[in-house]
C-alpha cells in the first residue's frame, strides 16, 4: 500500500438544490495518485476542494496532509490557504487580467527560478505566447496557463475543479493527455473533480463517487461504473438533419452521417428530431487516430 | 483677472487635492473592507459612507461646525493637541469635504472590487501570496478605470461643492473662500462681470473632468471587449 498522503474527514453544511444538505466526507488519498471527485453538480464537490484549499471553512472534521495537520476543529487549528502547499485550477482559470502570461507564472512562483518556468512554457505549450495577456489566449490556452500557474508553486498537491469543462471536445482530449503528462512530470498528488465519465476514466486511478453528502461508492473507475453506466452497445445521440426515402441524414459529434432505416421505422420521425443510436459493440472497426485527426 | 481671482482657484484647487489624495487612500481599506468583509453591521458602516448623497449639506455643515468648537471634544482636541482651530479654517473645510465627498471615492472602488470574480483573489492566496500583496499585484490594477473615476468625481466634486464649506469655511477670502463660493458672493455684490469669470472657469473645469472620465473608461472598455 502506497503512503496515504491527504487523510481527511470533514462535515459541512452547503447549500443543494434540495435544500439544506450535510456534506460529510472521509478521503484517504494515496501520494502521487491522480483521484477524481465524481457526481452531479451542486453536490458540494468544489466545496470539498475549497475546504481541502482553505478557501472554505468545514464545520467540523479534520484534514491531514503528510505529518501536517492543515485543520482540525477540536485543536482549533486552521491553516491559511497561503501556508498550504497546493497548486488550485479555477472552473473560470482565474488568470489574473494584467499580467502576461510569463508575469503570471513568476507571480506564483516563489522562488523565481527561471529554468522551472520555462520548462513549465515548455510542457503546455506556452512559449511562444510569453507576453501576451488571458484575453488574447484562446480557451485552451487560458486553461493550459492556468495549471501551468498552479504547478509553478512546485505544490504538493494538485486541485482542478472541473478544468475541462469549458472547452470543446477535442480540446479536451488534448488537455486531458496534457494534465496526464504534467501529473507524471510534477509527480503532484493531484485531486481532480468532475461530472464527465470519460474524463474520469482517462484521467484517474481512482474514484470518489459523491451524492446526497456522502461518498456513495469508491474504487478503480472500472469497478465503480457498473454495468448501468457500462455498456455494451455504442450509443450516440444525434439529430436529424433530412429524410429522404428511407435514408436519414443525421448530425452526430458534428459529422454528418447517413444511415440506411427500413421505411415503415422512418414514418414517425421528421427532421430536427434527436434520436439514440445504438449498434453492437462486438467487433466494431477501430483504427488509432492520426495526430493531425486529432487537431 | 486679478490676484484675488487666481488666489480663490488655487484655493479650489489645493482643497481638492489634498481631499482626493486623503480620500482616496482611506478610500480603498474602506472599501475593501465593505467589499470583501463578512462583518453583519457592515451594513452601517456603508449608511455612514453613503449619507452624504442624501443629507442637506447644511446639515452636515451645521453639525460639523458644532463638532468643531473648542466646546465640544473633537474640535477641542485638534484645539489642544495640534493647535489647530478648525471653525472657519482651511483644515476645517478639508476635514468637511473629506466626509462630504467619502461616497464619491468609496462607492466607485467598491463597485470596481465587487465587479471583480472572487476567484482572482482566492487564485493568489492559493499560490501563496499574503492579503496586502494581492490587494496591490492582483485587486488594484485590475479595477484601475474604477481608482481613476473615483479619483476624478472626487476632485471635480470638491471643487464644485457649496453649502458645507459655505457653513464651516465662512467664506474669508486667502482662507476659506473658494471658487464657488466666489460666484455667489460677487453675484450678491451686484458684479456680474466677475461672477461670470469664475462660473465660466468652473464650467469648462467640471466638463473637461467628466468627458476624460468617460473616455478613459470608454477605451478601457473597448480594451477588455477583446
Amino acid at each position: 500500500m502506497e503512503e496515504v498522503l491527504i487523510d481527511l474527514h470533514v462535515r459541512k453544511k452547503i447549500h443543494t438544490n434540495n435544500g439544506i444538505e450535510v456534506l460529510d466526507i472521509h478521503l484517504r488519498i494515496p501520494q502521487y495518485d491522480l483521484v477524481t471527485l465524481f457526481g452531479k453538480s451542486g453536490v458540494g464537490k468544489t466545496t470539498l476542494l475549497r475546504i481541502i484549499a482553505g478557501l472554505t471553512q468545514p464545520d467540523s472534521g479534520y484534514i491531514k496532509v503528510g505529518d501536517e495537520i492543515w485543520y482540525d476543529s477540536t485543536q482549533a487549528i486552521n491553516v491559511k490557504p497561503q501556508q498550504r502547499n497546493i497548486g488550485f485550477v479555477f472552473q473560470d482559470y482565474a488568470l489574473f487580467p494584467n499580467m502576461t502570461v510569463k508575469e503570471q507564472l513568476l507571480y506564483a512562483s516563489s522562488q523565481k527560478e527561471t529554468w522551472y518556468i520555462s520548462e513549465l512554457l515548455d510542457v503546455f505549450h506556452l512559449k511562444g505566447l510569453c507576453n501576451r495577456k488571458p484575453e488574447k489566449l484562446s480557451g485552451g490556452q487560458q486553461q493550459r496557463l492556468a495549471v501551468a500557474r498552479a504547478l509553478a508553486r512546485k505544490p504538493q498537491i494538485l486541485l482542478l475543479d472541473e478544468p475541462l469543462s469549458a472547452l470543446d471536445t477535442e480540446t479536451r482530449y488534448m488537455l486531458q493527455h496534457e494534465i496526464l503528462q504534467a501529473h507524471k512530470n510534477f509527480q503532484a498528488t493531484t485531486l481532480l473533480v468532475s461530472h464527465d465519465i470519460d474524463e474520469v476514466y482517462t484521467l484517474s486511478d481512482f474514484v470518489y463517487v459523491i451524492g446526497n453528502g456522502k461518498i456513495k461508492k469508491q474504487g478503480k473507475p472500472g469497478d465503480v461504473f457498473d454495468s448501468t453506466k457500462i455498456k455494451t452497445d455504442i450509443q450516440l445521440v444525434g439529430v436529424i438533419l433530412y429524410i429522404e426515402n428511407n435514408i436519414l441524414t443525421v448530425s452526430v459529434n458534428n459529422t454528418i452521417t447517413k444511415i440506411i432505416f427500413p421505411i415503415e421505422e422512418i414514418e414517425n420521425l421528421k427532421i430536427n428530431d434527436k434520436i439514440l443510436i445504438t449498434a453492437k459493440a462486438t467487433h466494431p472497426v477501430i483504427r488509432k487516430l492520426t495526430n493531425e485527426e486529432l487537431l | 483677472m486679478n490676484e484675488a481671482f487666481f488666489q480663490t482657484f488655487w484655493i479650489s484647487i489645493k482643497l481638492a487635492s489634498l481631499t482626493t489624495i486623503i480620500l482616496f487612500c482611506a478610500g480603498i481599506p474602506i472599501a475593501y473592507f465593505l467589499t470583501y468583509s463578512s462583518f453583519r453591521l457592515k451594513v452601517i458602516l456603508q449608511a455612514f459612507v453613503s449619507m452624504p448623497l442624501v443629507l442637506p449639506p447644511s446639515v452636515l455643515g451645521f453639525y460639523l461646525l458644532l463638532a468643531f468648537s473648542p466646546n465640544y471634544w473633537f474640535g477641542n482636541f485638534f484645539n489642544q493637541y495640534l493647535g489647530i482651530r478648525l471653525a472657519f479654517s482651511f483644515p476645517g473645510i478639508l476635514i468637511g469635504s473629506i466626509i462630504f465627498n467619502l461616497p464619491f471615492m468609496v462607492n466607485s472602488i467598491q463597485t470596481g472590487f465587487s465587479n471583480l470574480p472572487v476567484s482572482l483573489k482566492d487564485a493568489s492566496y492559493t499560490l501563496g501570496k499574503s492579503r496586502l500583496t494581492t490587494i496591490f499585484r492582483v485587486l488594484l490594477p485590475n479595477i484601475k478605470p474604477a481608482l481613476l473615476t473615483g479619483v476624478c468625481l472626487t476632485f471635480a466634486h470638491t471643487i464644485g461643492e457649496f453649502g458645507v464649506i459655505l457653513m464651516i469655511g465662512g467664506n474669508i477670502p486667502g482662507k476659506t473662500r473658494v471658487a464657488s463660493l466666489a460666484v455667489y458672493d460677487e453675484v450678491q455684490a451686484l458684479n456680474f462681470d466677475m461672477a461670470n469669470k469664475y462660473a465660466i472657469f468652473l464650467f469648462l473645469f467640471s466638463f473637461v473632468v467628466l468627458v476624460f472620465i468617460y473616455s478613459v473608461n470608454r477605451e478601457y472598455l473597448k480594451w477588455k471587449r477583446f
